[in-house]
């Protein structure tokens, strides 16, 4: 038997219920602690949800943000704030920051005057800072953009549970539902406890996580359809045990090779898409964790129908699309 | 054997296809500017530079490539939105004379006719006699006409009320709604040629919903340069002056209106309302410079407007006349003699830039109406070349740290994977080129994410065939139960992907669009790869070698 990679002891049995209450009452905790942490510290919205305008400044210098501060409180444009940033593929003569400013009163973008004021101000403390990126977001557009950010997350839950409830039964959607839940009020809560930029592209990341969760948490529930079909008169609990433990291994390897690709991106990716691969790393770490201990046991305590091959119920046998079909 | 021969073909034609239109993108530099070359010489015949470029890629090769986005190219992008508020009014004021010509007609009638002060999009006129109404509303019925648009069917173009003496002519939903549609066409015709003037590369110009302009401009330094070029209505004028003053509160009087002057700060000009000629008489406009050396601006009548003008100047000889751009006087000139030849020249406090700016806008046009900015966004080309960079290097590291990853889990038949992923990646490419879609950062995040997940097919069906070998199947037997067993969690999975892709892709502006756009096209491509294009490896290599036993 040649060597492999085994993330996980070709056989196990398992039982991933043991500790039900703790694992379940974790998540349920989590999920609190999230909404409240959410509710008291605030998100840290980027201006994409905000309004107001974001400048990306280069220079040869080291940053000296106190200067910087100085520099911009007499122009009086309200609240500015400034953030350096750093990354791996920054030269040691390649200096970065954000500097974000407030909507200006009366105004949907930042005018050019303004941008030239603050480019001269900043000058006055490095001389050779140079704009790699401006970008304005008016009032108009952020209040959009919120309502369509929120209105599409729950259009792509309700689609979810829509597409798992015909294609297995009520309470399995559900249970895919209360996963995803949990997967997106976390994801939403770390980035709240971290104050990390909350734009446009975190919202792009929880569909995407909305999506891979789904995807875990389908797999472990094909594998049980399957399975109560085949063991009609085994307890559910030990059916869910069986079949978790079945796809243990596929889903170790999925989630960890999704997150090779991901971590690549995290350190390589350059800090432009940072927030957006940590937001989509975190789900996906998350997603793992609810298929297995939160997806099953909500649906554990639904019941299920165990009579798969009733008429009208479910034909049996898997019914994925036959791309090719043997001699 | 599950694959017959012209299935065989057909999954290895697709895969060959695939390399094929994929190929000009890792020749990024060099087939852009092939492109660029043949569109120059198409525009402006060839030149030895041109042809050389052109000669960088072989005529023969396809050479689509996949756009960038702004936020890889660097560029400015700009949302704006257009105010269609601001043409009703001028609608509403060029209906007032039409409605004073019929309503003087039947003065026996109605007596004496007066406009009064009414919001923007109504007419309101008070007539001596209230007997008269009836009549008078009759004659602004006979102003207006059907709309001709798919909802407002039925629907006349403007509503009249009348009450007591007033008479009042507003626009109706259905007129509005065409004006409006007619208004923002304008718009994007008008700047669509004002950033064709200026000569950059593919700029995307286009309607977003009802009353927005998405344009975005590749290349270009600052959002606000570009904002100068299409965010001036560039609405030009010549109109009588009735005084000059540096009152700024004077009242105009009917039929005038009182300007500031743009270059003199506290004089101001009352004018009279109606132009003598706009610059939608004008055929041409260029940079010159007057006879002291300053930048200006030439321009020429067409015939009808230089017919005006001659007819205007002559009777007015000694008279001062204004050039007014935007609502601001740009001079007031004294007329010298008639000017009957139909060109002229606007001097003023000119740079060569402005002049420049300025010949081009008058050139293109006016904008039917006013624009406000809702968004910008500036990003630097180097800011850009370092996304590139980071994205290429993130996902060559990515490709390798998956495929060690697969070949230490599976072997063999891991290796197998490795050549699947790395057709999907040129299945990838190869879409996006075909589409023109436009590759952005997150687009790239979505291309190094598919590899993740595109094992997943892989992983499942060995799984399962490892499975299938435990339980005692042969090996063709296991590997046949195995891709089969698998599939109905293979379909499941990427059907619930498809789903948060699709809306992904109708929030998504911009970079998430484009994020959106290969997350999708992985999708569907990671399915034919890991599951067709490995089932044929596989059935290839089984009945070539025709092992006893095989290890997953």
């Amino acid at each position: 038997m040649a060597w492999r990679l085994k993330l996980v002891p070709e056989k196990t049995n398992w039982d991933f219920f043991q500790w039900q209450t703790l694992t379940f009452g974790i998540s349920v905790f989590a999920v609190v602690a999230s909404i409240v942490i959410t509710l008291v510290m605030g998100l840290n919205f980027g201006i994409d949800f905000k309004g107001g305008t974001t400048i990306r400044t280069e220079s040869g210098q080291p940053i000296d943000l106190g200067a910087y501060r100085t520099a911009l409180e007499g122009l009086k444009m309200g609240d500015v704030s400034i953030t350096e940033v750093f990354d791996p593929s920054f030269g040691p003569d390649k200096h970065v920051a954000m500097v974000r400013i407030q909507e200006q009163a009366g105004q949907q973008a930042l005018a050019p005057e303004d941008v030239q004021r603050v480019q001269t101000a900043l000058q006055t403390v490095a001389p050779d800072v140079k704009f790699a990126a401006v970008e304005t977001v008016g009032p108009k557009v952020s209040g959009e953009l919120i309502r369509s950010a929120v209105l599409s997350v729950l259009a792509a839950t309700v689609a979810i549970c829509i597409y798992v409830w015909l294609r297995f039964e009520w309470q399995f959607s559900i249970g895919a539902v209360a996963s995803l839940v949990h997967d997106v009020v976390v994801t939403i809560g770390i980035f709240a406890l971290f104050q990390i930029k909350f734009d446009l592209t975190t919202i792009a990341a929880l569909l995407t996580i909305l999506g891979y969760s789904i995807n875990d948490t389908v797999v472990v529930f094909d594998r049980l359809r399957e399975n109560l079909m085949k063991y009609k008169t085994m307890p559910l609990r030990d059916v869910m045990n069986l079949s978790v433990n079945e796809t243990l291994s596929r889903t170790l390897m999925t989630s960890l090779s999704t997150l090779i690709a991901l971590g690549s991106l995290l350190i390589f990716g350059g800090d432009v898409i940072r927030s957006f691969v940590f937001a989509i790393f975190i789900g996906i770490l998350l997603g793992t964790y609810s298929s297995i201990y939160v997806a099953k046991n909500v649906v554990l305590y639904l019941g299920v129908k165990r009579d798969w091959s009733k008429p009208g119920a479910d034909k049996g046998g898997p019914k994925g699309t036959r791309f090719a079909t043997g001699p | 054997m599950p694959f017959s021969l012209w299935k065989r073909i057909l999954i290895w034609g697709i895969c060959l296809l695939a390399v094929i239109y994929a190929l000009p993108n890792a020749f990024y530099p060099r087939v852009e500017r092939h492109n660029d070359a043949i569109a120059r010489i198409e525009k402006t015949g060839e030149t030895p530079e041109l042809a050389a470029d052109r000669a960088l890629w072989p005529n023969w090769a396809p050479s689509k490539i996949v756009n960038l986005g702004l936020d890889l190219r660097g560029g400015a992008h700009l949302l704006a939105e257009v105010q269609v508020a601001d043409v009703y009014k001028a609608r509403m004021n060029s209906l007032w004379p039409e409605l004073r010509k019929g309503l003087t007609a039947e003065r026996a009638t109605v007596g004496g006719v007066r406009r009064v002060p009414a919001p923007d999009g109504e007419l309101r006129v008070q007539i001596e006699k209230p007997d008269g109404l009836a009549k008078a509303m009759e004659v602004a019925q006979g102003l207006t006409s059907p709309v001709i648009s798919l909802t407002g069917v039925g629907q006349r173009d403007y509503k009249i009320e009348g009450d007591g003496n007033t008479l009042s002519m507003t626009m109706s939903d259905a007129e509005r709604a065409a004006t409006d549609d007619r208004t923002i066409q304008q718009s994007l015709e008008i700047i669509r040629r004002r950033v064709d003037e200026v000569g950059t590369r593919e700029p995307t110009i286009q309607r977003e919903g009802t009353n927005r302009i998405l344009i975005q401009v590749p290349g270009i330094g600052s959002a606000a340069e570009l904002k100068g070029l299409i965010g001036t209505t560039a609405k030009l004028t010549f109109q009588p002056v009735v005084k000059r003053t540096s009152d700024g509160t004077e009242l105009a009087g009917a039929g005038n209106v009182l300007l500031p002057s743009l270059e003199e700060p506290g004089v101001f000009y009352v004018l009279e309302d109606t132009p003598v000629v706009t610059g939608e008489d004008l055929v041409d406009a260029r940079p010159e410079f007057d006879q002291s050396g300053q930048p200006s601006v030439g321009f020429r009548f067409d015939p009808s407007g230089a017919r005006r003008f001659g007819d205007y100047t002559a009777e007015n000889v000694g008279q001062l006349f204004a050039i007014v751009l935007d609502g601001k006087v740009i001079s007031a000139p004294r007329i010298n003699s008639a000017i009957p030849g139909g060109s002229g020249i606007i001097t003023g406090h000119f740079t060569v830039e402005s002049s420049t700016n300025l010949a081009v806008l008058l050139r293109a046009g006016a904008l039917p109406a006013g624009m406000t900015f809702l968004e910008e966004r500036t990003i630097g080309p180097e800011l850009g070349q370092d996304s590139i960079d980071a994205g290429k290097l993130a996902a060559t590291v990515g490709y390798v740290a998956v495929a060690l990853f697969m070949i230490a889990s599976y072997g063999f038949f891991g290796t197998l994977a490795v050549v699947a992923l790395a057709l999907n990646i040129a299945m990838i490419f190869a879409v996006l080129s075909l589409i023109g879609a436009t590759l952005t950062l997150p687009g790239i995040a979505g291309i190094v994410l598919t590899m993740g997940m595109a094992v997943d097919a892989n992983v499942l069906i060995y799984e399962r065939i490892r499975e299938e070998l435990r339980r005692g199947n042969g090996p063709a037997r296991a590997i046949e139960i195995g891709y089969e067993k698998a599939m109905s969690a293979i379909t499941d999975s990427n059907m619930t992907a498809l789903i948060s892709t699709a809306i992904l892709f109708f929030l998504g502006a911009g970079p998430v669009k484009g994020f959106a756009v290969t997350l999708t096209i992985g999708v569907i491509t990671s399915v034919f790869s890991a599951v067709l294009v490995t089932r044929l490896l596989v059935t290839t290599w089984f009945a070539w070698r025709r092992p006893k036993t095989i290890v997953v």
